[in-house]
């Protein structure tokens, strides 16, 4: 479950300042499926940061799960990353030097996570995302699709509340980010609330719920009768 | 973050980076081992030195004519002549039970030929004593004859390489050389390679003292060698020394002894204070390799901008990505301090292959004092790279802005 209740967020720019967000209300129950679309400098992004407990606002309540989140400190919004919140980029951002097996596994590294049972969790991962055969496999090995889907295995492997994505097919072509879309949309089935930012339209009528921003504000809320 | 994963996190980074980390390997490892190869010089140096006084003679006095030490009080208005410390002072001091053997000795240069050859060399007036006391040893012939010290006689000892170039392979034992416009018989040739204090006893020759007094005209001893016959008995012969020269000499305190001893950690104590100035030198070159450490983990937090927004998007707080990199730095320098030591420890064998005769050797100190400097040194350049990750934005850092 979450609030955002008069969410605001400027940037300095020049000598201007830029209201990313204004004023922004939203309540995303939990196993909501949101698309959020609009122009280039709309807000989205900063949206998703704000969400993600990357940015922080200037403005305004964020309560997670019932926590209010903008008075806490540096480490316990770590934390909450940590422990409920995935990310998917559109640039995958894996290390490079680590295997897929590796990649997935670096949440539960960074958490402390006893070292048996990061690897019971990763090979659970890797099945689920039938990666199992490209475990060892560096990233520079593996195909954008594959890429992602260990992107997503890693926003997944804390067992989140809440996965962000920002723009996941972006750098996929039509069959890749298909699949990648097709999988974000089984994990949410699960009970994941899913967020996707994107530009393309024919993946944002996919959610139940879209979103569209202009300015920095929510230019309009549609609830999908049906799952399309 | 378990300490392990951080371990092998950092290690991971590092191997991921080759050639970066190698190169600050070698920058850090030329630092230690500098250090520990210098101050492994300078410790040789001082063994050597040490090890030539030992081989001067053991519980030694040396007493030297003259007053050298000031006492503080108002200058005298006319010049002092020391008394001559003369073969009867030296040998009144053997009354002293504590003292064992007594040494006086006159020293000059002078000519000395042997038919048409001639050199000029050290002439030293000594006694049958001096043998023991300096541990001289003979290749062949005789000592001086234990006689009378008054009393002149026309024999001499010489040096091994004197020998050489005046006699060349001819026999020298039984031949009469000249020193200045006198012949003595030579009774003696010293052992090769013999040396002293760096002095080197291949050149010279040992004549009776009395006969080095009329040689030279000299009524004045150089020096005479006391030795005592324990190590705790030197204080109470150096005391007596001083007295029975007082009665002889009116009561005119007019003779400086100087132990041994004192000598020996006069000089042990500046070659100690050599090697730590010049093991200070060589730390220059750690926190060299320190700030090279710096600046390389700058470009390495600037390089993985993304990589650590990553990090701090999947849960980690600063104090992590803290950890991580000064786990880097500090790895990076503790990796660059053991290369160091195994590099020194190569140089310090390879040069007792190549010097056998100087002791170089590391004190256990310096490798020490190396590795936790080289530590220090990353830990403490390494903050400010690290504090930059730490606080980089993690937006912007994903980003790539």
């Amino acid at each position: 479950m979450i609030q955002l209740e008069q969410i605001a967020r400027d940037f300095p720019v020049g000598d201007e300042i830029v209201h990313a967000l204004a004023e922004v209300d939203l309540t995303l129950p939990a196993g909501d499926y949101v698309s959020v679309m609009g122009p280039s400098g709309s807000g989205k992004s900063t949206l998703l940061n704000v969400l993600g407990l990357l940015d922080r606002p200037n403005g305004g309540r964020y309560l997670l799960n019932g926590t209010e989140t903008t008075t806490l400190g540096e480490e316990k919004r770590a934390a909450l990353r940590r422990d409920h919140i995935g990310f998917v980029f559109q640039a995958f951002h894996l290390v490079p030097r680590l295997s897929a097996a590796d990649n997935i596994g670096l949440p539960m590294i960074l958490a402390g996570v006893e070292p048996r049972q990061r690897a019971a969790r990763i090979s659970e991962v890797l099945a689920s995302l039938d990666l199992t055969a490209r475990a060892g496999h560096r990233p520079d090995q593996l195909s954008g699709g594959q890429r992602q889907r260990v992107a997503i295995g890693r926003a997944i492997v804390m067992r989140p509340d809440l996965l962000l994505a920002d723009e996941p097919t972006g750098n996929l072509d039509q069959h890749a980010g298909g699949e990648v879309i097709e999988l974000l949309e089984r994990l949410n089935a699960t009970g994941i609330t899913l967020v996707v930012v994107t530009h393309d339209p024919a993946i944002g009528r996919r959610a139940r719920r879209r979103i569209r921003m202009i300015d920095g504000r929510i230019d309009s809320d549609e609830q999908a009768d049906a799952p399309a | 973050m378990r300490p392990r994963d951080r371990l092998a996190f950092a290690t991971a980074s590092l191997v991921g980076a080759r050639t970066r980390t190698l190169l600050m390997l070698l920058a850090m490892s030329i630092g230690v081992a500098s250090v520990v190869i210098l101050t492994a010089l300078g410790e040789g140096a001082r063994r050597y030195v040490v090890g030539e006084f030992a081989q001067l003679g053991t519980h030694l006095l040396i007493m030297l004519p003259g007053r050298s030490e000031t006492t503080g009080g108002a200058p005298p208005l006319f010049g002092e002549t020391p008394r001559d410390l003369t073969i009867g002072d030296a040998m009144a001091l053997l009354r002293e039970r504590s003292i064992l053997r007594v040494a006086p000795l006159t020293v000059g240069n002078a000519p000395v030929s042997y038919r048409s050859r001639e050199r000029e060399v050290s002439v030293v007036g000594a006694t049958a004593e001096m043998f023991p006391i300096r541990h001289l040893e003979l290749g062949s012939g005789q000592p001086l004859p234990e006689m009378d010290p008054e009393r002149a006689s026309n024999v001499a000892v010489l040096g091994a390489g004197l020998r050489d170039e005046l006699f060349g392979s001819e026999r020298a034992l039984g031949r009469w050389v000249r020193i200045n416009d006198r012949r003595f018989r030579v009774i003696g040739v010293l052992s090769e390679g013999g040396e002293s204090l760096g002095r080197n006893l291949d050149d010279m020759v040992i004549i009776p003292v009395a006969s080095a007094q009329i040689l030279f005209d000299a009524p004045s001893l150089f020096r005479v060698l006391i030795q005592a016959r324990s190590e705790a008995d030197i204080p109470r012969a150096k005391a007596a020394a001083r007295e029975i020269i007082r009665e002889r000499h009116d009561g005119e305190d007019d003779v400086t002894l100087i132990t041994q001893d004192a000598l020996l950690s006069t000089f042990d104590e500046i070659l100690r204070a050599l090697t730590y100035t010049v093991g200070g030198i060589a730390a220059i070159s750690l926190a060299v390799a320190g700030i090279l450490i710096m600046n390389v983990m700058l470009v390495a937090v600037s390089q993985r901008v993304a990589e650590i927004g990553l990090l701090k998007a999947l849960g980690a707080p600063e104090r992590t990505v803290l950890q991580l990199f000064l786990t880097e730095s500090v790895l990076l320098a503790g990796a660059g301090a053991l290369l160091g030591i195994l590099l020194s420890v190569g140089a310090i064998v390879l040069l007792q292959r190549l010097f056998p005769t100087f002791p170089v050797a590391a004190p256990l100190w310096a490798p020490l004092a190396a590795v936790a400097v080289a530590m220090s040194t990353g830990l403490l350049f390494g903050v400010l790279p690290a504090r930059r990750a730490a606080r980089l934005d993690p937006v912007r850092a994903l980003s790539g802005r």
